[in-house]
């Protein structure tokens, strides 16, 4: 054999194995965390670590509870934010905007995904902490004063903070794969509707968005799960401080990603809490893969029907 | 739709509510239905969204120069050359003088580390999708399916992941620690990066290579390689800035110090993590200082940005079009 062949041969085992590792490594990821968080599932059972709020490591009391609920608040306020402005600047971008100014809008979008987390953390100290403390909050909390407004937190560091600044990060997700859902929509269906008598936003309506419907859902998913896992920004403006259930959306919240990251230098000095901590970050693990595995897996159809 | 929500809402035994609502769409759609086809209405509803369409792009792009401009104005008074040439005095956290350079350099050395890992993983693997598996083979489909799934995995999991991996091997945190896990992190943004560039190649290219008797390692190298080098690198500089960025998967992996970058194996300073730090002090002055090291960090990020734009229009002028 010649060593041309050769040198053919051993790169491609090579990458075929560097393939495999690709493969393996969300399972060595699942693996690895679940391997270090099992000696708390011995003592408590899953039940019991999910639905208690009482955390008091020192006393071995691990409640992930209040924790999930700051997650889910400071998500849905995040999502609620994101959704329809990222998705109607999605449409502009792909349906109305002039070739220039697409050209523009690309790297704007590029640059919102490449900002590192922790200059978006300072961004939300810096404008929108005084922004929720000075102006909404007052506002809001003293006219409405009942379910998702009333609260006694008047620092500016709340799940609200937390959810605006998230949604700015979500953003460049769900506008990118919404923009490339609606490009792979064929002309022929907006020429179809338009040949009808439709107009620009009527074709929009109910030929280009009843196609890309799943395409969007998909990306709202994958927003979804961006959101669920961001950790330093969060950890640094939505409060953080343990008080149980965030029960207004002017309440700190206390998501599980930043429970992970808080507790770095302390979870090795009580014993089970760094099993505790990595259990929250399996659950995040568990979580986020499903929701990646259904929002891929729905652009995955779209782009294998299309050709 | 409506007919689905009211008869949620008689199933959930509210008859007030219920016929409320009914009493509302029935207003509304009388009140569409007179117009309904009507130009009036047509042109009225696709102007409303066109606004908020416009609204929304602006929102969009007023923030990132919102953000820009918030974190230029507040770190630029603070920042002076001290902190940019010295590392944290003792006190440093309490306001004593010093500076953030063990933060710069440790960004950037575990930057490289981790970009040079990553590419040694992902150049090969996006060859090896693109030459030889076939478009749609079972293997093909599930590595890239794998590595989109493995993109949406938040970074402090991966951090948490590398702490696992650290306590199996009894290693402590450490660079190399802090290279390996960022490394983890960034092989999925930079695969998919570059296997869109590997998608664009013409078929006729390596089909005449290929027909002048070169192997696929030989195609590979010699004729895709060049063609996608421009794409390759943006791919390689947005992996190496969103390293440079992430703090969540260091924190555990790599620690802190004072100390500037000297060995693999001991702890070393990353910038999001410096930032992070000043910022949780209590003193005002440290705080500044948190802001101008978020303008670095932020300037290096753009320095990036434009840089990949740049090398990609030069190494443009290379290709076969």
């Amino acid at each position: 054999m010649n060593t041309r062949k050769f040198k053919d041969i051993f790169a491609r085992r090579l990458m075929f194995n560097l393939c495999l590792f690709v493969l393996g490594l969300a399972f060595l990821m699942a693996f690895g965390l679940y391997q270090r968080s099992r000696p708390i599932l011995a003592i408590t059972s899953l039940k019991n670590l999910l639905f208690s709020n009482a955390w008091h490591p020192s006393q071995g009391q691990f409640g992930l509870a209040s924790f999930i609920s700051g997650t889910l608040w400071v998500t849905a306020i995040a999502m609620v934010i994101a959704v329809p402005f990222s998705i109607l600047t999605a449409i502009y971008i792909s349906e109305y905007a002039p070739k220039r100014v697409r050209e523009f809008a690309k790297p704007i979008i590029d640059l919102l995904a490449g900002i590192s987390p922790v200059v978006y953390g300072v961004w939300g100290i810096i404008a929108i902490v005084p922004l929720v403390r000075d102006y909404l909050m007052p506002y809001l909390s003293e006219k409405l004063p009942f379910f998702p407004f009333a609260s006694d937190n008047y620092t500016g560091f709340t799940a609200l903070t937390g959810g605006i600044v998230l949604a700015v990060m979500v953003f460049p997700v769900i506008i990118s794969v919404v923009e490339e859902v609606l490009r792979t929509v064929p002309v022929e269906t907006r020429e179809a509707s338009l040949a009808l008598g439709a107009t620009k936003w009527q074709t929009i309506k109910y030929a280009v968005l009843k196609k890309a419907k799943p395409g969007i859902i998909a990306a709202i998913i994958l927003g979804l799960s961006r959101a669920f896992g961001e950790t330093m920004a969060v950890l640094m403006v939505a409060g953080c401080s343990l008080h149980g259930f965030t029960k207004s959306i002017f309440d700190t919240a206390y998501p599980l990603p930043a429970l992970i990251a808080n507790t770095y230098g302390e979870m090795m000095s009580i014993p089970l809490y760094d099993a505790a901590v990595l259990l929250a970050a399996f659950i995040l693990l568990l979580i986020t893969t499903l929701f990646n595995m259904f929002g891929w897996g729905i652009l995955l159809r779209i782009e294998r029907s299309e050709g | 739709m409506v007919k689905k929500i009211i008869k949620a809402l008689r199933w959930l035994k509210c008859p007030s509510l219920c016929s409320g609502l009914l009493a509302v769409v029935h207003y509304f759609s009388a009140f569409f239905n007179a117009f309904s086809g009507s130009n009036f209405q047509r042109k009225f509803e696709e102007n409303i969204f066109k606004a908020l369409m416009i609204i929304s792009a602006f929102t969009v792009t007023g923030i990132l120069i919102f953000i820009l401009a918030v974190i230029f104005l507040k770190g630029f008074p603070a920042i002076n050359l001290d902190m940019l040439i010295k590392t944290p005095k003792g006190g440093y956290y309490l306001g004593k003088e010093g500076g953030i350079l063990n933060a710069i350099l440790g960004s950037i050395v575990l930057g490289f580390g981790a970009t040079f890992l990553a590419v040694m993983v992902t150049v090969p693997v996006v060859f090896y999708l693109n030459l030889y598996l076939k478009k749609n083979s079972r293997l093909a489909l599930s590595v890239r399916f794998f590595l989109d799934v493995l993109w949406g995995i938040p970074s402090i999991v991966y951090g948490a992941f590398g702490f696992t991996v650290m306590i199996f091997f009894g290693l402590k945190a450490s660079l190399l620690a802090g290279i390996i896990t960022v490394a983890l992190l960034i092989i999925p943004i930079m695969a998919r990066s570059m296997d869109e560039v590997l998608k664009m190649i013409p078929f006729e290219l390596k089909e005449a290579s290929f027909a002048i008797g070169a192997t696929r390692l030989e195609t590979a190298m010699k004729v895709v390689f060049k063609q996608a080098l421009p794409g390759l690198m943006t791919a390689v500089l947005i992996a190496f800035g969103r390293g440079i960025g992430d703090a969540a998967a260091v924190l555990f992996t790599a620690s802190f110090t004072d100390s500037l970058p000297y060995s693999l194996f001991k702890p070393v300073a990353t910038l999001p993590l410096a930032i992070f730090f000043q910022l949780g002090t209590p003193f005002p002055e440290v705080q500044e200082r948190g802001y101008a090291s978020a303008l670095v960090l932020t300037v290096i990020i753009l320095f990036i940005s434009i840089l990949s734009r740049i090398l990609s229009k030069k190494f443009t002028r290379n290709i076969i079009k």
